[in-house]
């Protein structure tokens, strides 16, 4: 979708890129859709089977069509605050810096992570770049307290983008600084895990106590914290919404509470799979029928009315655990270099 | 009487979450913010120039032309009050473009120039200025991309269905031009040796 208008820009002029991932897209869903020929129209049984087996494969068809579009470099996993995936950096270095990282984070809620990639493949540094601190969201929300050091082995190029909270302090002359005095002379000699160290204690004493750990903050892991006031409002109207409908159809809300729950989930939570649409979407469908009958006084539906949340928002909690990003944002700031 | 009171609720729910009101309002309001940014990152780099400019002078003597078409050129963009109405007058909003065009590459002249340089290109201050420039063109694209996108987004809102029709009969929003690629983005600075 944005892909062309990504590349809009003065330092690539060259047009769009639409072309391949309509290719792809076209000779995936060709491959599905021969399922679709296939199921003959005997027997009833045969017949179920065949809508089943269309089913399936028009869920499958949706899941191929909605999925993202293949770049030529795709945005890693956000593992750690070390993402060494070209090998740069030696596993004692790991450590050290994984230990210095976690507790620089601690104290002052400011997230430095790095990543090594073997190589850009053609891409433009700036733009993976800010593609990753899109994808990654690393620093906190509202501070937008995030670092991130990429580096292009294969490319010999890096970057530090910063975060718009840290600006001010380490600023595109300072990283500048910090990439041609700290880490390119260490680099030129091979010295990787001296050069990235080096980096990041200087990156770590240039932003520190610009920030301070919040006593509420670990870190906002996924969640949004600006949501739940809304979740509240939607859940409020959906609840009105489903109550009006039923006095008409208990149908008609089954449906809406089949739709909505899903649709609900996967704006304020997460995208959802196929599998954790389809079970939310019974769960709504439950408290579609439920909840009118619940008001109505008829009390046929009153067993349903405790699952709501357990069984409505288990599918949708967002991987816990994992490491992530806490809602920071960046506008392009930072510094680029060679070696 | 109760099933009036339902559909009243019913009726009230669609007209304010589901015509789009809301999310066509603050989809305006995000054009405008990503607008903001747009010329606080144009601005910057008109703040540079002059330095930059200083810099090179010093060592770079005898390419006056180079340095007179960057200084002209930051007039030229000070002349455009750049300011949100911009937004709402596609002519202006193209002089804009084609001004700060006109810089990029009056710069981009400047930055192959320099090449024959190397004393200049080894200055400290030359070097500091050369990240501080790159930066800030880079928060342009940025800007630029985030504002092309918000702009989409816009337009998308006020074109879809129910939204449309919201649109037409109450709020009466107008289609964003997005930035379009620079006009002289497409030719390569001509670099000529021997000279």
């Amino acid at each position: 979708m944005n892909c062309w208008l990504a590349k809009g820009t003065e330092n690539a002029p060259t047009p769009t890129p639409l072309p391949r991932g309509d290719l792809e897209k076209h000779t995936l869903s060709q491959r599905v859709e021969h399922p679709f020929k296939s199921p003959p129209r005997r027997g009833v049984g045969v017949g179920i089977l065949g809508s089943i087996k269309y089913l399936f494969s028009l869920a499958f068809l949706l899941c191929v069509l909605f999925a993202p579009d293949a770049h030529a470099l795709d945005v890693p996993k956000l593992t750690g605050y070390v993402n060494d995936y070209a090998g740069m950096i030696s596993p004692q270095a790991k450590t050290a810096l994984e230990e210095e990282l976690r507790a620089f984070e601690q104290s002052d809620s400011t997230q430095i992570v790095i990543l090594t990639i073997p190589s850009l493949q053609g891409e433009v540094l700036e733009e993976f770049s800010v593609k990753i601190t899109e994808a990654w969201k690393i620093g906190q929300k509202g501070k937008d307290n995030g670092i991130i050091l990429l580096i292009s082995k294969e490319d010999r190029k890096m970057r530090i983008e910063v975060g718009r909270g840290l600006e001010g302090k380490l600023t595109d002359l300072a990283s500048g600084r910090i990439i041609d005095q700290e880490i390119k002379p260490r680099f030129k000699a091979g010295d990787f895990d001296g050069g990235v160290m080096a980096g990041i204690l200087t990156l770590i004493k240039a932003t520190r106590g610009e920030f301070n750990a919040d006593s509420n903050t670990g870190r906002q892991r996924g969640k949004r914290r600006g949501g739940s006031s809304q979740i509240i409002n939607f859940l409020i109207f959906g609840g009105i919404a489903l109550l009006a409908l039923g006095s008409f159809s208990r149908y008609l809300s089954g449906a809406a509470g089949a739709v909505g729950l899903p649709a609900l989930i996967a704006t304020f939570f997460s995208p959802l799979g196929l599998v954790a649409a389809i079970i939310t979407g019974i769960v709504g469908l439950i408290i579609g029928f439920a909840l009118p009958s619940l008001f109505s006084g008829s009390g046929r539906g009153s067993g349903f009315g405790g699952s709501y949340y357990g069984g409505g928002f288990g599918g949708g909690g967002s991987s816990g655990g994992d490491f992530g990003g806490g809602g920071g944002s960046f506008g392009g700031g930072g510094a680029s270099g060679d070696w | 009487m109760k099933k009036l009171v339902y559909l009243l609720f019913a009726v009230m729910l669609l007209s304010v979450s589901g015509c789009g009101y809301n999310t066509m309002q603050a989809n305006e309001e995000a054009v405008k913010a990503a607008w903001g940014d747009v010329e606080a990152t144009y601005q910057r780099r008109n703040d540079l120039i002059p330095n930059l400019v200083e810099v090179v002078k010093g060592y770079a003597k005898h390419e006056k032309e180079t340095l007179q078409a960057v200084t002209e050129a930051r007039a030229k963009v000070g002349t455009i009050q750049a300011s949100k109405d911009i937004l709402d007058d596609p002519k202006a909003l193209s002089q804009f473009q084609a001004a700060q065009g006109a810089m990029s590459s009056a710069l981009s002249r400047l930055m192959v120039v320099v090449e024959k340089y190397p004393d200049l290109k080894a200055n400290q201050n030359f070097m500091d200025l050369q990240h501080q420039l790159e930066g800030t063109e880079n928060r342009i694209n940025v800007a630029r991309t985030r504002f092309n996108k918000a702009v989409e987004t816009f337009n998308v809102s006020i074109r879809i269905f129910p939204n449309s029709l919201t649109n037409s009969m109450m709020l009466h929003l107008k289609p964003r031009e997005a930035f379009k690629a620079e006009t002289g983005a497409e030719k390569a600075p001509k670099v000529e040796f021997g000279k």
